[in-house]
């Protein structure tokens, strides 16, 4: 396919490596977050990690929408779902992230709730169109990239006047959560080493580059805009050891087939339309993020569920087992979970972090990546 | 659901949809969120939207860029590492 096999050659990743490998300072370590669940996908599907140098370590991030989503926001889906007049429609990654007391949306469906899985946000709008006794309601979720799409179903909506239609909206944006590691406790304890970040490119297609500026300026951390074919990938990597050797922290762009420096300025004014800020949301892992969600504006309140249906988020505790938290916040691995590949499989998922394919738990163990680790492991217990 | 793939669009329906092709198997998306879409672009499909072009100059750079980076050293055999 093109724009696809191109940035999948073997032999090239391979030389990649070698160029990382020869340009990375043996007397230092290289620790770089993928932010995006699309990165630790395409890292562990084709084994990145096993091509990079030892001291070239590749740490997750909070970029996978299902994982970040707090139990008490999945509560509320399900109690939405629960209401026999309601038809959730949801895509489909969301159906087997645990709530409360093991509830699953897949479980309500079960059940006999009316869940329906969509794939665009218009199969939503058709159901609602097609259903006027039924109240449809659009668990709308994701980062930047998702939102734009949400906005178009909702100005379909608004001129076709349906009355039947909602969102649950729970967007997020991609650089409060950086921010929000940047300046966390364990941040400032000194416990999350970093030295730079792989910066998702599908969000930046909508955003541009810009909004990553502050974290240069501000944290004096690289950013690189990558793609997610696994060459974008090791080129990113490589563009990131060559700013650190530098000793440069800017904002590049590997991603340049897609990415301006202002993005998508149609999608955004779309969005600008019908969203504003949230003061304040709750992510897994990282806690309440100020401005790091949106909700829609005023004069939508009649698409907004949580208004329309008086729904009232009640914070829950995740697992106590549950490693989910702290490995968003990248200052642990899945296989530190006692959990992992035990009780915790992508079957029977006990958190977030192992449900969706870009999740790093569900990586891990669908790819073998934790066997990498494993092996590092023991080969530096071995030579230490 | 975050994963988004390049798709050629073959055919521009009305109300902002057009058809287009994935690996040869057709799809009806939305290009609603980009400018002027015309058959034979390249658009980046994230949950049934087009996200944005493809800049095909852009993608010729970086494949460049790539062969450049790949050569720099001398490639590790396969299975040596
Ligand atoms: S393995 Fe399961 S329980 Fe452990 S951190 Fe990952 S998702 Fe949570």
């Amino acid at each position: 396919m093109k724009y696809v096999d191109e940035y999948r050659d073997g032999a090239l990743a391979r030389g990649i490596a070698a160029t990382i490998s020869a340009e990375a300072d043996p007397a230092r370590t290289y620790r770089f977050m993928e932010f995006c669940g699309g990165h630790t996908h395409a890292i562990a599907r084709y084994g990145l990690e096993d091509l990079l140098p030892a001291n070239v370590q590749m740490i997750h991030g909070p970029g996978c929408p299902v994982c970040v989503l707090p139990i008490g926001r999945m509560d509320d889906a399900i109690k939405l779902a629960e209401n026999p007049k309601i038809t959730l429609c949801t895509y489909g990654d969301l159906m087997r992230v645990p709530g409360s007391n093991g509830a699953s949306l897949q479980k309500a469906k079960a059940h006999g709730c009316d869940i329906r899985m969509v794939y665009s946000t218009l199969d939503a709008l058709a159901i609602a169109e097609a259903e006027p006794d039924r109240e449809v309601v659009f668990f709308a979720i994701g980062f930047e990239t998702t939102t734009p799409p949400t906005a178009v179903a909702l100005q379909i909506a608004a001129r076709k006047e349906l009355t039947n239609f909602s969102i649950f909206c729970n967007h997020v944006l991609t650089p409060s959560a950086i921010r929000a590691i940047m300046t966390s406790e364990e941040a400032k304890r000194g416990e999350v080493m970093l030295d730079g970040f792989v910066g998702p490119s599908h969000v930046s297609t909508v955003i541009g580059t810009d909004p990553y500026e502050f974290c240069s300026e501000e944290f004096g951390k690289p950013v690189v805009i990558a793609g997610f074919e696994p060459l974008d990938v090791m080129q990113s990597i490589l563009m990131l050891v060559r700013q650190v050797n530098d000793g440069r922290a800017v904002v590049e762009n590997q991603y340049i087939r897609a990415v301006t420096p202002e993005g998508n300025r149609k999608a955004q004014a779309l969005v600008e339309e019908f969203f504003e800020l949230r003061p304040s949301f709750e992510w897994r892992g990282l806690g309440q993020v100020p401005m790091s969600a949106l909700r829609l504006r005023q004069t939508f309140a009649h698409f907004d569920a949580e208004l329309k249906f008086g729904m009232v988020t009640v914070a829950a505790a995740d697992n106590p087992a549950c490693e989910c938290g702290a490995i968003l916040r990248g200052v642990k691995r899945p296989e530190d979970c006692k959990l992992f590949g035990t009780v915790c499989t992508p079957e029977n998922p006990m958190g977030s972090c192992m449900v969706s394919s870009e999740g790093s738990c569900a990586a891990h163990w669908t790819f073998g990546r934790f066997r990498t680790f494993a092996r590092a492991r023991s080969g530096e217990r071995r030579s230490a | 659901m975050c994963l988004a793939i390049p798709a050629k669009i073959t055919a521009l329906l009305p109300d902002g949809m057009a058809k287009v092709s994935l690996d040869g198997v057709s799809k009806v998306i939305s290009v609603a969120l980009i400018d002027d879409p015309a058959v034979g672009d390249y658009v980046v499909l994230h949950v049934g939207y087009a996200l944005t072009k493809i800049d095909a100059e852009e993608a010729q750079r970086t494949l460049e860029l790539l062969a450049e980076a790949g050569a720099l050293a001398a490639p590790v055999p396969e299975g040596a590492a």
